[in-house]
């Protein structure tokens, strides 16, 4: 028997979808029997008063959860965020109920046993209840109350090997795609970097003093499996500066039906014969294709890297040699003024390991800097850049103004020239314009 | 400026303020310092780590306070 009754919550079962309240009801139920004599540090029913009050809050419609706290791991001001329940003795189990951000391994790359770690962990010190990933990408851990969290730290660094995520105005965790330990299209290894400045801003992750939130996400192609350019203030998408590289064997292979359109992918349904004019010339965004008498030629200067043609004929068509990646920045959710996708800042940076990626750390901390003077609390990097103007964001990171800047003439950013850099200055004489020039 | 006045400047200012307020936003602390904001971090570190000063957050917002001073759990619009 369930300890409260949840009528509303039941109704979201009846769909067609999986639903989370019978993902819960599930866990409560297993929490009860405990079949591996877990030693619960946590109410063992904090799920079903979790049902409990989220049924309340249907039936009352409003929330009865306080927000914040002081709860975190000392010297972290990042990673726990603290929840506490406002109806602490109809809900004992859920008085305290705390989130734990812990970093997801990079591209996702998981072990069973890892796996089966992090919740033996969380089953003995927590609620049991995950999120595999929160939006950001980590791990996210629902619900535990505040004398675990010290306790579920020492245990996630020192026998996990792992450290808590970001929160709060830091660095966020950083998230990339799998890159090229698996994926083909990879332009520079995501996870390499990833990694690699997750380790040198730990500063920045785990001890707040930015203006607000601040994302990094790498994608290593502008496929964008980790939608950074959606969702990241500073966004990494891989991409190359020479030519799209063809096979024209490989091409005939394609328009011969000998080979399968992305690569077999949308084979659940007849779509008839390939045809590589309807398929992929003409909807090459920017018309720079061409077929004819058996040979696909690209004007590879109009191409915008969107990926299609690849994406199609994977085994004629590959990206270019000279590999690297563009960085974008402002991109961020609908909180404030809408959702706003990132704006490109520097079209192509070599992403180079040997140097320690100093020429892309080099871009982030004059990105900081400006970020961190200019923004007011709780103001994105997005929302900066949109009150300052763009300009300002190139100013203050060093990087002259080109035509990639600006989307279309008249819609985005106006750069305009200053005084000193215009022979003779804004000062003119007016006597002498008066004498060839009628009023 | 040297460690030991900073920390006292932080001390008295943050108590003046207190009567009103127990959270602070990161930008509050380097204006009080009068340092630039990477330069402020290094000094609200080290006060973080002796325990004069901690960490408040909403999840999406952090703030700082004088340890002891604030709600656990009051929200950002509270006060
Ligand atoms: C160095 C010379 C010039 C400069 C710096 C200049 C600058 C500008 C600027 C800043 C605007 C406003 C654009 C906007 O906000 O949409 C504008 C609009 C315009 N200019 Fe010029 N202009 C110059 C020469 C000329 C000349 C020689 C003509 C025509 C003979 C001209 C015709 C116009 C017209 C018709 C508009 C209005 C366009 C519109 O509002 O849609 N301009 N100009
Ligand atoms: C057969 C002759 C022409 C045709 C069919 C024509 C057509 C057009 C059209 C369709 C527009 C765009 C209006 C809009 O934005 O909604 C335009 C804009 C304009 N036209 Fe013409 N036009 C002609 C001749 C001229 C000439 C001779 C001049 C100047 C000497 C001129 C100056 C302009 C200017 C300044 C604009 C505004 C541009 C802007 O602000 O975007 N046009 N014209
Ligand atoms: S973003 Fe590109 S490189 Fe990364 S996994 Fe997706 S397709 Fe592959
Ligand atoms: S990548 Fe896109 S823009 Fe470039 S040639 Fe292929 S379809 Fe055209």
């Amino acid at each position: 028997m369930a300890k409260h009754k949840t009528p509303l919550l039941d109704q979201l079962e009846s769909g067609p979808w999986p639903s989370f309240v019978s993902d819960m009801k599930q866990e409560a139920e297993a929490r009860a029997k405990n079949v591996n004599n877990v030693e619960y540090q946590i109410p063992v029913d904090v799920v079903e008063d979790l049902l409990g009050v989220l049924e309340l809050s249907f039936d009352d419609g409003t929330t009865h959860w306080k927000h914040g706290g002081i709860v975190g791991v000392f010297g972290y001001g990042g990673g726990v965020i603290g929840r506490y329940c406002d109806q602490p003795e109809k809900f004992p189990g859920v008085a305290h109920f705390h989130t734990i951000r812990v970093a997801q391994p990079s591209g996702k790359f998981y072990k069973t046993e890892f796996l089966r770690q992090l919740c033996d962990l969380w089953d003995f010190r927590g609620s049991g209840l995950t999120n595999m990933h929160g939006s950001t990408g980590d791990i996210i851990w629902l619900g535990t109350t505040t004398p675990q969290i010290e306790e579920i730290f020492y245990e996630l660094t020192h026998n996990l090997n792992q450290d808590l995520g970001g929160s709060g105005s830091n660095l966020r965790t950083p998230a990339d795609c799998i890159g090229q330990a698996r994926c083909e299209y990879a332009c520079y290894d995501t996870q390499d970097l990833c990694y690699q400045l997750t380790l040198d801003y730990q500063d920045e992750l785990h001890r707040p003093a930015f203006p607000y939130k601040f994302k990094f996400k790498f994608d290593g192609c502008p496929n964008g499996c980790v939608a950074s350019i959606a969702r990241a203030d500073m966004s990494f998408i891989g991409t190359w500066k020479d030519e799209i590289r063809i096979d024209q064997d490989a091409v005939g292979g394609y328009v011969s039906g000998d080979l399968k359109p992305n690569a077999g992918a949308h084979s659940g349904r007849d779509w008839g014969a390939f045809n590589i004019e309807k398929e992929v010339i003409n909807l090459c965004p920017t018309e720079c294709m061409r077929y004819e008498n058996g040979k696909l030629e690209i004007n590879n200067r109009e191409c915008t890297r969107c990926m299609h043609c690849i994406n199609v004929m994977p085994r004629a068509l590959r990206p270019g040699v000279q590999t690297g990646c563009s960085i974008l920045v402002g991109a961020k959710a609908p909180i404030l003024d809408g959702a706003q996708m990132g704006s490109l800042l520097v079209p192509f940076v070599e992403v180079n390991k040997e140097s320690g990626y100093e020429e892309v750390k080099a871009v982030i901390e004059a990105i900081w800097d400006y970020w961190m003077e200019e923004g007011k609390n709780r103001e994105r990097l997005g929302e900066l850049m949109k009150r300052r103007g763009f300009q300002s964001l190139l100013e203050a990171v060093g990087i002259d103004p080109i035509p990639q800047h600006v989307s279309e003439p008249r819609h985005n950013p106006y750069i305009f020239w200053k005084e000193d850099e215009v022979e003779g200055g804004w000062e003119r004489d007016v006597t002498e314009y008066r004498k060839h020039h009628q009023r | 400026m040297e460690y030991e006045e900073q920390k006292q400047l932080m001390i008295d200012q943050l108590m003046k303020k207190g009567k009103t307020k127990s959270k602070f936003y990161f930008s509050d602390l380097a204006k009080i310092l009068d340092m630039k904001p990477r330069e402020a971090k290094k000094v609200v570190n080290k006060l973080v780590e002796e325990g004069i000063l901690e960490f408040w957050s909403s999840g999406s917002t952090s703030m700082y306070g004088l340890k002891g001073q604030g709600k656990q759990t009051a929200a950002e619009h509270e006060e």
